[in-house]
């Protein structure tokens, strides 16, 4: 059997992978892809521990369903907003988006 | 056990023992043996294609008032195995700026998105794997096609195969969700998502129970599929041939072979979720008379695909977008709410006033939408036939001289 | 080490290396592909967690979805065939760090916790029953499960009213 440590040292591995994207990339999409890596890490989590500690209650899977309609509407509205900031900027690198810096 | 009861038991069981007196463990004998059978599913069903383009090349010619493929063997049956040979033997060119790994991931993706199909659909009895999540599962692999699509479009290096790649991902993603909607009524009916226990609870087919669930079910999935009337992925008079224009030789062959298989597939799912699957008299006690019920029940949906595109003209684009998104998806909706509510109350009734329960609010439904139609189509032609006003349409048309049905509007 | 073991350890390093070159490759749309891995490896973690339709739905939702849409805003919001330019910001060994250390802490949390090593118990036959009256039970999750829905259908609209070209501006 795997122990829950592979899994949550995996998880936090993928977690810490998502924030370099997230803090390091310059493209808007990159860094909504980041956010993805670590949304999933966080259900990587979620399942461990339903899978480990509570198999016969269904809260676990219920966190992980939730977690990927947030994924789904983040998503659907981050790439909105890259399409209408695109429009107006001409790009998506997030350091050219300045217009509120002084 | 016999080798009628049980077929592919006995020749499992009997290439298990053969490797385990090799000397080979366990765990690896059963890992072989999945591969193999993938293997065996895989291979069987893609060759199974060249019979499929022969018979589909003799139905439509017929249609057209040709004779099809008529030279090579006896009515042109080795014309496929002629073709195979010439599109082996045809250099594969990749494009300048192509990017090359994407560029042969592209066909592998899509072939995989139908292969993958074969892997949840029950062959016959205790044949097949048993997914409890099969129903989504057929769903899911639909993904990989569409990313397939995506990548080959894009990674040709020219703007056809984009502008076709994008056109057909925008079709596949409408189109999924009334696939989905009418793919879950058989799901709802027999309460499982397990495509073996669908089957297994088709006591009375499903085309009985939903015959508009299946209408809907299988003209999204030659939607999704784009095969014709739904061509527009390759409208040669506006996209030359779509997203695989730069494909030759024998990955376009890939394309080809995944884009036939697709329909058959879309037959056996069909066959499946709805026309009982492997059932049919003698089907429980000889598993291969089962699985001939299965191919014969597949190949009469996918006859009726041919039919189909023999005879429908192409739609456009707006069409498209509307048909799936103004009628077949809020139909779906109705239906499965409706026959989830219907069910509730006739679930404990018998097998057969169920059906006629469910087949009746079919009916009704059905009368309803065609009456909808009937009248949305008058007023329609109504609107076609006024005397345009100025500012009223957006592009100009010619003002008409015949009477105008409002004689104020004349006067004016 | 048992087989489930070695298929763990060849999943998660497929899901990290495919989640690194997520974070470092300068090609966008190759970005993309790296992420459909990643999340394909997890959904396989999924299958190996017992949660098969968890896995099912994690293929649905992001390789049916959430990567299509995002090849093809890269593909809409690029000005010529290929990325030129650095890819990462200046802050970049900043954010090194930062993971890093996110990462080491994690893992020492962990590590000083001390979990146990085997499933509490087996998952029941009937999982994803369960899971689907949870959703709708009044003693179960329906309120988040409606919020839930309200926030999609309001994300649904944010997003068309965003991306609208307006005719007359």
């Amino acid at each position: 059997m795997i122990p829950l440590n592979w899994y949550l040292i995996l998880a936090a591995a993928l977690f810490a992978l998502g924030l370099f994207g997230v803090l390091s990339r310059r493209n808007a999409v990159a860094i909504l892809m980041g956010v993805e890596l670590m949304l999933n890490a966080v259900n990587i989590n979620l399942l461990a521990f339903w899978r480990y500690r509570a198999p016969v209650h269904s809260a676990g899977m219920v966190f992980a369903v939730i977690v990927f309609a947030v994924a789904a509407a983040e998503v659907a509205v981050g790439l909105a907003l890259f399409i209408a900031v695109y429009r107006r900027f001409n790009s998506v690198a997030a350091d050219e988006i300045n217009l509120l810096k002084w | 056990m016999g080798i009628l009861s049980q077929p592919i038991g006995v020749i499992a069981e009997w290439l298990r023992n053969l490797l385990l007196g090799w000397g080979l463990s366990e765990g690896l004998t059963t890992v072989l043996l999945y591969l193999v059978g993938a293997l065996v599913v895989a291979t069987v069903v893609q060759i199974w294609v060249i019979f499929l383009i022969w018979y589909e090349r003799k139905i439509i010619g017929r249609m057209q008032d040709r004779l099809g493929p008529n030279r090579v063997g006896p009515y042109g049956l080795l014309q496929p195995i002629a073709d195979v040979i010439k599109i082996i033997t045809k250099e594969v060119i990749v494009p300048r700026g192509a990017d090359k790994p994407l560029y042969f991931l592209g066909p592998i993706l899509m072939n995989a998105g139908v292969l993958l199909l074969w892997a949840a659909i029950p062959l016959m009895p205790m044949v097949g794997m048993d997914i409890n999540v099969a129903a989504l599962y057929i769903i899911a692999v639909g993904g990989f096609a569409t990313l397939g699509i995506l990548l080959s479009g894009w990674s040709s290096n020219n703007k056809f195969a984009l502008v076709s790649a994008i056109r057909t991902v925008a079709q596949m993603v409408s189109y999924e969700v009334p696939t989905v909607l009418a793919l879950l009524i058989p799901v709802l009916l027999a309460g499982t998502m397990s495509l073996h226990g669908i089957v297994k609870a088709q006591h009375v087919w499903y085309i009985v129970f939903a015959p508009l669930a299946f209408l809907i079910f299988f003209i999204a999935s030659v939607a999704e599929n784009g095969r014709s009337p739904f061509d527009l992925m390759e409208a040669e008079s506006e996209i030359v041939a779509g997203f695989h224009i730069e494909y030759s030789g024998m990955v376009f062959a890939i394309f080809y072979v995944a884009d036939f298989l697709h329909a058959f597939t879309i037959g056996a799912l069909a066959a499946v979720l709805f026309l009982g699957g492997w059932r049919g008299p003698g089907a429980e006690s000889f598993p291969l008379l089962g699985f001939v019920y299965l191919w014969i029940k597949a190949f009469l949906v996918y006859s009726l695909g041919v039919w189909a595109r023999g005879t429908v003209p192409r739609i456009r684009v707006d069409q498209l977008m509307d048909f799936s998104w103004k009628f077949l998806t809020p139909l779906a909706l109705v239906l499965l709410v409706l026959a989830a509510v219907l069910d509730h109350f006739v679930f404990g009734l018998g097998a057969w006033t169920r059906a006629l329960a469910h087949l009746l609010m079919n009916v009704v439904v059905g009368v309803l939408v065609l009456y909808y139609l009937e009248r949305h189509e008058h007023a329609r032609a109504r609107r076609r036939r006024m005397v345009a006003q100025p500012g009223q349409y957006p592009v100009a048309r010619p003002p008409r001289p015949a009477v105008a049905e409002n004689p104020t509007e004349a006067a004016s | 080490m048992t087989a489930m073991q070695i298929i763990f350890l060849l999943t998660a390093i497929v899901t990290l290396v495919s989640a690194f070159r997520v974070v470092t490759t300068p090609n966008m749309v190759h970005a993309a592909l790296w992420l459909v891995a990643a999340l394909v490896g997890v959904a396989v973690l999924y299958v190996l967690l017992s949660a098969p339709f968890l896995a099912v739905a994690q293929v649905v939702i992001y390789i049916g979805a959430i990567a299509i849409l995002m090849l093809f805003v890269i593909m809409l919001t690029r000005r010529e065939m290929r990325d030129r330019g650095p890819q990462t910001g200046k802050q970049w060994p900043w954010a090194a760090v930062l993971a890093a250390l996110l990462f080491g802490g994690l893992v020492w949390m962990v590590q000083s916790v001390g979990l146990a090593a085997a499933p509490a118990a087996d998952v029941p036959e009937t999982a994803i029953a369960d899971l689907g009256k949870a959703l709708v039970s009044p003693n179960g999750f329906v309120i988040p499960f409606e919020v839930a829905s309200v926030l999609l259908l309001a994300a649904l609209i944010g997003a068309v009213y965003v991306a609208w070209t307006r005719r007359n501006s």
